[in-house]
């Protein structure tokens, strides 16, 4: 580019692009701009690619290398988002986050490698905290995947003293650090690399799967930080802005997770909740004294036929069960016949925030029926059937009763004030936080036991009968 | 054991103890069922079906004769001095409606044939025990049935019409009082279409009234009505006076007035005075649910209907029994959770430590039990929920729940202090104190040693330092509108976004010729990034695809 210094094309386009990404995570604040935002998001990212390429055309005879990769990664990126089952959705946002990582850590030993005799000593810390962070992101977001796809388990792992075991490594990994930093000893990176990806592993090990969903925006945040401490490695500022723009995202979400389950982000960090024995304090025992009533498909399909209004809420049990299809044929006969069928999302259902907003999209159901917690909590005591869908934590009175619950003072969404509930559900077992559920033992619950999908399936069959 | 049906023997009972349906349960949980020839008749019920539900059809004595006697009524103490629980036998256990405190002969007869009692009308009203509250499931039909009468008697439509002859108003309806029976009629009036007022002392019980449609009316002075057991209790002078107030205003507009007010152990409140019937349109209905214990209205005749300057008063106290059939499923229904809740028929005992069924043990062997000693913890106001599909009036823990401050997450950080709204200025300002602290760590670490090409860099550093801190203000302004249900996308398409670590994999592959190792690692990025991209953006638009209206 003769005619223009290269330099100022770049900058120029890096501005264009971080305006693009800001309109792009503007646009995804309603279902209206969403797909415009997506839209931005792509072109932003095109005119950055681009520039950089046209900037710094030297790639040597390795420009086919650099272009089969990108090529490459087009192609298999491209085929896993056609495959992934919206279901799996918590798995590939996890694993994607390993990816930035990874790269972030191969962007820092690549700049390591690159910057001959050796980096400077700035720019040494500066490709220490990117291969750190890095680090942790891709063990953390693999193991977070592992543990989503059902390949490890969901218990927290608690060793004894693993905050003093926290401690330690941060401490090791500044040894490394100022060994790296001081003069250069490559020993020092590798020591840091290494300790950050225990690191990640043992903070995400930590956490039971009841807090998945902010586990994983908080990996999102951590991705988004990698990429902006890469930009100080780099002093580009488009990497800055974008990786600041996704940390703060990510730091929001989890934010609000956490806020859903009225707990403090230090608390799902380092609580280590989930893998708790239940308590077997006073509360619990007076409440659990009690039978569960069953219904059976033709009699709930009955119920629902008089049924004025009808919320449904579900949760993960929908999503293991792919019940969502079946859910939504369910909406669609009952609405044919003039029955209000609103659907009840709490901030936590599922593994991943909005998961069940997604799953319910897949299957058709129009978004202005699902409606937020705060929106419809209200509405529970003017409501004929509330039908509990593989959700358990999220309805549980217990969060505003027994002060002894380990869940008390989540907001939870108040099935039980509606005239009748039902409860589908695989197994009489507790929930993921693996506390009772006095909502079972109500005389308003009727529990219709078995597999999401087939029990839905059912009561649409026996509803069309 | 062998459950006993007896038929009821009042003239006016048209109810029995249990229908077909719930004989056929009792009879797959395990219990003998044998039931009075002709018991369930008048409900309905004809012998047929008990037997087809498993039931023996017995003669009276027979049935009497059971280990367990269900019945509705207490049993009737005789003129003669006989006993219709005289057929029982020794030991043997009665479930019925007792009345304890007001048959104190009675109590005395049944006790000389050491029988377990256990009175239907002494189930405690906490929450646990409202699948077996009879006087709840009773109520909710009475306050039905106490609409059906009025719209009987009135000579109006209840719901509001425009024909071509004219346009007829609705029907205003006022009900006194909100409990079962109040908002069971409450929810049958809407239903037919008319304006319903419901008046209730307890504040509480305002968002039930306005979940089924009815204004809610009620006096504005600093006192509760709150009692125990869900009940109301009685109130002072001044708030009596203004409630009569209330009352005359209302009476003047008003078609149909529903009075439902009890306080437990005592005569019903008199709150329907003579010059309020008198003020009311000719043709208006006034239906006296508690008529049975004396009733809410000055005039109301208990047993009758009676008019008074052309308003009719109804004061039926046999409100249930004109819904035999579905009073006796109810019922019934409720005998079997309390049969249930002692244990079924393998487990069945008297249990002193069941807090819903020691308040129901009158005799124990002929050891009078009743009344029970205080539980040691009463349950709050629950309230007692009518069965499906009325009006449930449906236990409330959300009142007596803390209510729950968002900044608990601030506070563990050492930010106490106004709730965080909006939140993310709290965030902002923990995250943007947090950026500079250790950007200023950074700085030192990076200059702390006195050269002179620093300040060329520690200018440029700068310059990042403030589009870094920028851009997370703006990442906060932007994101914090985005609605919950996009989330996941949000999610996917920050993770596209911040694939953006691309341009690194780009600038490290830059080269002179020469295949270093910096190269190859920085291709490897270029390839993790490109696959993020593509994965990241390409899900999010298949997500996006699908959310429809």
């Amino acid at each position: 580019m003769p005619f223009l210094n290269s330099q100022l094309l770049i900058n120029a386009a890096y501005v264009v692009a971080a305006v693009l990404f800001i309109l792009s995570l503007r646009g995804l604040s309603s279902q209206e701009t969403a797909r415009r935002g997506n839209l931005y998001g792509i072109l932003g990212m095109a005119i950055a690619i681009a520039a950089t390429l046209t900037a710094n055309p030297i790639y040597g005879e390795f420009h086919t290398l650099l272009f089969g990769a990108i090529g490459v990664g087009a192609v298999v990126g491209a085929i896993m988002a056609a495959r992934v089952g919206m279901t799996q959705m918590p798995e590939l946002v996890a694993l994607l986050h390993s990816f930035v990582g990874l790269a972030a850590v191969l962007v820092g030993y690549s700049l390591d490698l690159g910057t001959l005799p050796m980096p400077p000593f700035g720019m040494r810390i500066e490709i220490f905290v990117d291969v750190w962070i890095g680090a942790i992101t891709t063990t953390g977001s693999v193991l977070a995947f592992l543990k989503l796809r059902g390949s490890v388990s969901g218990k927290p792992l608690l060793l004894p003293g693993r905050h003093l075991l926290n401690l330690a490594m941060v401490a090791v990994s500044i040894v490394g650090a100022v060994m790296y930093a001081s003069d250069g000893n490559q020993l020092g990176l590798h020591l840091g690399t290494a300790i950050a990806c225990v690191l990640g592993v043992h903070l995400v090990a930590a956490i039971g799967g009841a807090d998945m969903p902010v586990v994983v925006s908080m990996l999102n945040s951590y991705s988004g930080w990698t990429a902006a401490a890469a930009g100080f490695m780099l002093g580009n500022d488009l990497l800055i802005i974008t990786g600041a723009l996704v940390g703060a995202s990510g730091a929001i979400l989890s934010y609000i997770m956490c806020r859903a389950m009225n707990r403090s982000i230090w608390n799902v960090i380092f609580g280590g909740f989930g893998g708790a024995p239940a308590p077997k304090a006073g509360g619990a025992a007076a409440t659990s004294a009690g039978e569960v009533q069953e219904i059976d498909a033709p009699t709930l399909a009955e119920t629902l036929k008089q049924a004025k209004s009808v919320i449904i809420v579900p949760g993960y049990g929908m999503a293991v069960g792919r019940a969502q299809h079946a859910v939504r044929e369910l909406t669609e006969v009952l609405r044919a016949r003039g029955v209000q069928v609103r659907f009840a999302i709490h901030p936590v259902a599922g593994r991943l925030p909005g998961h069940m907003n997604v799953l319910l999209a897949e299957a058709n159901v129009p978004y202005d029926i699902v409606l937020e917690m705060d929106e419809i909590n209200a509405d529970f005591p003017a409501t004929d059937v509330a039908m509990v869908i593989g959700a358990n934590d999220i309805v549980n009175p217990a969060a505003e009763d027994d002060p002894e619950s380990p869940i008390a003072g989540m907001p939870v969404l108040q099935v039980w004030k509606s005239k009748l509930v039902v409860v589908n559900k695989r197994s009489r077992a507790a929930g993921y936080a693996g506390i009772d559920n006095p909502l079972f033992y109500k005389p308003v619950t009727k529990m219709l036991f078995g597999d999401a999908k087939d029990a839905v399936e059912k009561v649409v069959a026996a509803l069309k009968a | 054991m062998k459950l006993g049906i007896v038929k009821e023997i009042r003239a006016e009972e048209r109810r029995v103890a249990a229908s077909p349906q719930v004989v056929a349960k009792w009879v797959k949980g395990g219990w003998e069922v044998q039931i009075e020839r002709g018991a369930g008749e008048v409900a309905s019920y004809p012998d047929a079906q008990y037997e087809a539900a498993g039931a023996v059809l017995v003669d009276r004595a027979t049935a009497w004769a059971s280990d367990i006697v269900l019945k509705l009524r207490p049993p009737v103490l005789a003129d003669d001095g006989t006993c219709e629980a005289d057929q029982m036998r020794e030991g043997a256990t009665l479930i019925s409606y007792i009345y304890p405190a007001e048959n104190p002969q009675l109590l005395e007869r049944l006790a000389t044939k050491k029988l377990n009692v256990l009175a239907m009308d002494q189930v405690p009203r906490i929450s646990r025990a409202q699948k077996m509250d009879a006087l709840s499931s009773m109520a909710n039909i009475a306050g039905y049935r106490a609409v059906i009468e009025a719209a009987n008697r009135f000579g109006s439509f209840f719901t509001g019409q425009i024909t071509a002859a004219g346009k007829v108003r609705p029907a205003k309806v006022l009900i006194i009082g909100a409990g079962v029976a109040g908002l069971a009629a409450l929810g049958a009036a809407r239903g037919l279409g008319a304006i319903v007022r419901a008046f209730d002392v307890r504040p509480s019980v305002e968002d039930q009234v306005k979940s089924l449609g009815g204004e809610f009316l009620t006096v504005h002075i600093e006192e509760s009505g709150e009692g125990q057991g869900g009940y109301a209790k009685e109130m002072s002078k001044e708030f009596l006076e203004a409630e009569y107030a209330l009352f005359r205003e209302q009476a003047r507009d008003v078609d149909i007035v529903i009075t439902t007010a009890l306080i437990p152990g005592k005569p019903a409140p008199k709150l329907w005075f003579k010059d309020m019937v008198e003020a009311m349109r000719p043709g208006s209905v006034i239906v006296d649910l508690a008529a049975e214990k004396g009733g809410n209205c000055e005039l109301t005749k208990p047993g009758e209907v009676i008019e008074h300057q052309g308003v009719t008063i109804v004061g039926y106290t046999d409100l249930a029994c004109r819904m035999p059939t579905v009073a006796s499923d109810l019922y019934g229904t409720n005998l079997l959770h309390f049969l249930d809740e002692m244990g079924g028929a393998s487990g069945w005992k008297i249990d002193h430590d069941n807090d819903a069924v020691r308040p129901a043990l009158v005799l124990e062997g002929g050891e009078k039990r009743w009344p029970a000693p205080p539980m040691k913890k009463a349950e709050p106001a629950a309230k007692p929920a009518a069965a499906k599909p009325a009006p449930a009036a449906a236990a409330k823990p959300a009142e007596h729940a803390p209510k729950f401050a968002e900044p608990h997450a601030a506070k563990a950080h050492g930010h106490g202090g106004p709730p965080p709204n909006p939140p993310s200025r709290t965030l902002g300002i923990v995250m943007s104190v947090i950026g500079l602290v250790a950007a200023g760590a950074f700085l030192f670490l990076r200059y702390g040693e006195a050269d002179a090409i620093a300040s060329a860099a520690t200018r440029e550093l700068l310059q990042h330092l403030t589009v870094f801190v920028l851009a997370i203000f703006v990442g906060f302004q932007v994101i914090w509108n985005v609605t919950p249900a996009l989330h996941t996308p949000l999610m996917s398409v920050t993770n596209a976004i911040s694939g953006i670590i691309v341009l690194g994999g780009l600038l490290g592959a830059r080269s002179d010729g020469n295949l270093y190792g910096s190269t190859i690692v920085a291709i490897a990025a270029t390839l993790f990034a490109t696959i993020n991209i593509a994965g990241g953006f390409l899900v999010t638009r298949r997500m996006l695809a699908m959310f429809r209206k």
